[in-house]
């Protein structure tokens, strides 16, 4: 058995009941009476002009019910999205293509198989034209993805400080300098961050009715946001909030990608207003790439100068980071989210830079870790670059440059409060747990006998917990769905007259055990037992506002709200129970019985009686208590807060072959208070086996033309078990002022602080040859060819 | 084409078109909505079934392919409201985060267990490699068929990771 105290136990989930026995409802499981699938005819030209469309054939073909093309959705405008700086994407295509993929007509017929024929017989004439693919040609506007803008570039990020033009200047002569002296060592690495596709599990599906009697639509898809998907969808369709309620079920798995509203999702509700039916589309597995957003995509060159003894005088980034053709809810923002952490937990002066550019690819978004992957990627390596080039331990280099520990805000280099931090204690710890020491000459034995292992080191800062409503302005909220949103945490707490709990929360977990984790927190304020306590979540009608779940989050910002409202309802609790025990409220406390006075258990009023005089209200006679148990809270962090860790792996490379074989690594993260260990653990595994992916399997490739050459499983290939080890696990707790909770969040730590840790051991094992860095993702074939090219 | 099975122990038939797959016929005709559609190209296996005792992918073969033959689905190994061993495993170790591959996960960890009630570590992950999973890292999940192992064989299962301090 799992433990079962409350706060920071290993309680088992409640989620798993359902899952382990096929009963848990995801969007695809559900059907309503007289449902209508969708298909979609899709683009094969990466660019195009569309002359024509022909529907006649998909019409007249059995089961059909309906065709759609751009005319007939063209007052409905473009997808509604955050953060449009230049180009957003048209519900479906209009003049022109600009990805693989792309919708260009939509087919409704009676069975999924009916649909997807018919599909098929769409005829689009297409007058194909030039694409652009290559990040440095999109940079140069030799070719323009959009004829009607003027450059490929959408906008440019730039910090050291951030928002300050002459803070950048003198952080650009400071390095300048530090290059021009005698006893400086400068090293560059120009890599690429390439383009993954997000692959959760479960495909997106999305379920939409429209009752023209109430005038209502009810919609249910796989979403991490369904508050955002309601403000898309109302103000599309010129509705009320309360006219449109959508909730998000099990969601399988969402990494990001079911963190946005996309086309197919307003089409649904289209097309049902319009048929007076249920209207039901699930994507397939072929069709994702195109249809779903996909993440990283960055070329850069990172460059340090130190000292010859370790002592960094300064880092600069040049990044250009590709958006796909369109963008969609956060597109241009993820390199920003890169830039909050562009200096890691070092304090050397850093010129941070990265140009977001229009390709002819699908929509690049958020995918778990979110521009912080790509941003630690390029400091971490360049950093190992740095100290095997003077000849420093890389852990050494890195503690040589740490912001010393700090438990009130630091600003960093590029110009953000950092919470709190004490990075060298963490670095320490993980030196301890892996026997660094024990690990170095277990490889230098194994050097000796000819065998190849490499230790790879790295280390992350996160920016999590989002965020400050203040941070609105940089088009954090969700005001542009129409709702005048923060990223705040919601939650409402109630006890219900049986002495049951209900929690409504803003989160849309996809696996990460809220149910769990919120009904301990609640319990830990009330003393009611976490199977008593029910939480709901992804759902717009149970609660006014819901932010969702994304960017680690959910724990620190939801979870704290959470915190807050159960403590007001045990406040209103003792306050009740004072009153029918005739003592003051201080003296009471709560526990799974009841209230009683402090010191004398006999006095006990039972959770029952509580419950009762709240609903009974007459029973709170002359007292000011209200009837009711419960409170709604909003928490407004005053930071987002900043997560941080180490990673170290072991790793041998058969260079005969290019094999790469991890065998050991280990984490020690910070993400402050811990509620759930067991979830915490698990969401750490995961997270760091899709940074793995991304540094031995992973790759989207578009041809010159913009064919997708890794559409399915078998091209992409995501980890399979026998690719990975086990972890060992451990942490440091530096907890945070900016929640109750005092979490920092965890969800995205080990993706951020794997891939350049696996990059960083491979290149380590084979630095006796004479390696330097191999580009990822590390495959055979690839890790060989460098072995070649090293030996000449 | 009229197509009859036993599924989790219940004679059923239906006329399906031709092309239906066993996983369709499943999900859809007999509403079992346990089994998953994760790819549709026999790769990810979050459409496990044992049909006549083994694990297939059923999306990889029609249902007229299956006709005559006894379907075991997730719906189906519990008995009496008692979970298997391996279901069992899934919620003690936190095998499972958000629950989409775990029902194809688990038919494949049984059947596993059923070729081989002690396996290590590594047979252990060489029996569940036609299984994605993107959520748990697949640590957990081994540490989960661990459990279920020792169940089914009568012993005590390993203390979980978190009493371990890993």
């Amino acid at each position: 058995m799992a433990t079962t105290s409350v706060m920071g136990g290993s309680v088992r989930r409640r989620e798993d009941p359902a899952l382990i026995r096929g009963l848990g409802s995801f969007v695809d499981d559900i059907t309503p009476h007289g449902t209508a699938y969708m298909a979609f005819a899709r683009s094969p030209y990466a660019h195009a002009k569309i002359k024509s469309i022909d529907t006649s054939a998909a019409a007249a073909a059995d089961g059909v019910v309906a065709v759609y093309t751009h005319d007939d959705v063209a007052h409905l405008g473009d997808l509604i999205a955050q953060v449009v700086v230049a180009k957003g994407r048209p519900l479906l295509a209009k003049d022109e293509v600009n990805h693989v993929g792309e919708a260009v007509a939509l087919v409704v017929a009676e069975t999924v198989s009916q649909a997807r024929d018919a599909a098929h017989l769409i005829e689009v004439d297409y007058e194909p034209m030039k694409p652009v693919i290559d990040l440095k040609e999109a940079a140069a506007d030799t070719t323009l993805v959009h004829d009607d803008l003027e450059s490929n570039v959408v906008v440019t990020w730039e910090a050291g400080p951030w928002g300050d033009e002459e803070g950048i200047a003198k952080t650009k002569q400071t390095i300048a300098d530090a290059k021009d002296r005698d006893d400086t060592v400068t090293v560059s690495i120009e890599a690429v961050n390439q383009r993954l596709i997000p692959v959760p599990i479960e495909p997106r599906s999305v379920v939409a009715e429209w009752n023209d009697g109430y005038q209502r639509f009810r919609v249910y898809s796989s979403s991490q946001v369904a508050h955002a998907l309601m403000g898309a969808i109302k103000t599309t369709f010129g509705l009320d909030a309360n006219q449109v309620h959508v909730t998000a079920p099990e969601v399988g798995g969402g990494f990001g990608v079911k963190l946005n509203v996309y086309n197919d999702e307003i089409l649904a509700c289209f097309a049902a207003q319009q048929l007076g039916r249920p209207v039901k589309w699930t994507e397939t597995r072929r069709e994702a790439p195109g249809s779903s957003i996909q993440g990283r995509g960055w070329v850069a060159t990172a460059t340090v100068t130190g000292t010859k003894d370790g002592e960094i005088l300064g880092y600069e980034l040049d990044a250009l980071a590709d958006m796909g053709a369109y963008e969609q809810n956060f597109t241009a923002a993820i390199p920003f989210l890169g830039l909050f952490v562009g200096s890691g937990q070092y304090k050397f002066p850093t010129h941070w830079k990265a140009t977001c550019v229009f390709t002819n690819t699908m929509t690049t978004d958020a995918y778990r870790g979110a521009g912080r992957p790509e941003a630690a990627y390029y400091l971490e390596r360049v950093i190992d670059a740095f100290s095997r080039e003077i000849g420093v331990d890389p852990v050494e280099v890195r503690k040589k440059n740490f912001i010393e520990k700090f438990d009130e805000a630091v600003i960093s280099p590029i110009g953000f409060a950092i919470d709190s931090g004490d990075y060298a204690t963490n670095l320490d710890k993980l030196v301890e747990v892996a026997d660094y020491e024990g690990l170095k000459a277990e490889r230098d034995k194994a050097r000796e006998e000819g065998r190849y292992l490499g230790i790879g080191i790295a280390t992350y800062c996160e920016v999590c917990g989002f965020a400050p409503t203040a941070l609105s302005t940089l088009g954090f909220s969700w005001s542009t769905y129409g709702l005048p949103a923060g990223f705040y945490g919601t939650s409402l707490v109630r006890v219900n007259p049986d002495t049951s709990v209900t929690v409504v929360t803003g989160t849309g977990p996809s696996g990460q055990g809220h149910q769990t984790t919120w009904a301990q927190i609640v319990s830990d304020r009330l003393g009611i037992a976490p199977e008593k306590i029910r939480v709901i979540h992804g759902d717009t009608e149970e609660s006014p506002m819901g932010i969702g779940t994304f960017g680690s989050r959910s724990l620190a910002v939801d979870g704290s709200a959470t915190f807050d409202a159960a403590e007001r309802v045990a406040q209103k609790a003792k306050g009740i129970a004072a009153h029918l025990l005739e003592a003051s409220a201080e003296d009471i406390e709560l526990d799974e019985d009841g209230g009683h006075v402090a010191g004398s258990p006999d006095s006990n009023v039972p959770w029952d009686e509580i419950a009762a005089a709240a609903y009974l209200p007459h029973r709170l006679g002359e007292s000011e208590l209200e009837g009711g148990l419960e409170s709604h809270v909003i928490f407004d962090p005053p930071n987002a807060t900043w997560p941080f860790g180490a990673h170290l792996a072991m790793v041998e490379v058969d260079v005969e072959t290019g094999d790469v074989k991890i065998l050991k690594y280990f984490t020690v993260d910070d993400c402050g208070n811990v509620v759930n260990p067991m979830i915490v653990a698990g969401q750490v595994h995961g997270g760091v086996v899709q940074g793995i992916g991304q540094a031995m399997f992973e790759e989207a490739i578009y041809d010159p033309d913009g064919n997708l050459l890794t559409g399915s499983l078998l091209d992409y290939p995501i980890p399979t078990a026998v690719d990975v080890p086990m972890f060992t696990l451990d942490k440091t707790v530096t907890t945070t002022t900016t929640n109750t909770l005092g979490a920092k969040g965890i969800g995205e730590a080990g993706t951020i602080g794997s891939a350049h840790t696996i990059v960083n051991a491979v290149v380590d094992a084979l630095s006796p040859l004479g390696v330097r860095h191999i580009e990822m993702p590390l495959r055979p074939r690839r890790v060989w060819a460098a072995i070649q090219e090293a030996r000449g | 084409m009229n197509v009859s099975m036993t599924v989790n122990g219940r004679e059923v038939s239906a006329d399906l078109e031709p092309r239906t797959l066993l996983v369709h016929f499943i999900r859809e005709n007999l509403r079992l909505t346990g089994t998953h559609v994760g790819c549709e190209t026999g790769y990810c296996g979050a459409c496990t079934v044992h049909l006549d005792g083994k694990a297939v992918k059923s999306c990889t073969m029609l249902a007229v392919q299956a006709d005559g033959a006894s379907v075991t689905t997730i719906e189906g190994l519990a008995s009496n409201g008692q979970l298997h061993p391996v279901q069992e495993g899934f919620w003690e170790r936190h095998g499972l985060q958000c629950g989409f591959c775990t029902p194809g996960m688990i038919m494949a960890s049984v059947s596993l267990l059923e070729q081989n009630d002690n396996p290590s570590e590594d047979e252990i992950r060489h029996g569940i490699e036609g299984n994605l999973c993107r959520c748990t890292g697949y640590h957990n999940i081994v540490r989960a068929v661990e459990y279920a192992g020792a169940k089914m064989r009568g012993e005590e299962p390993p203390a979980p990771d978190w009493e371990r301090g890993e």
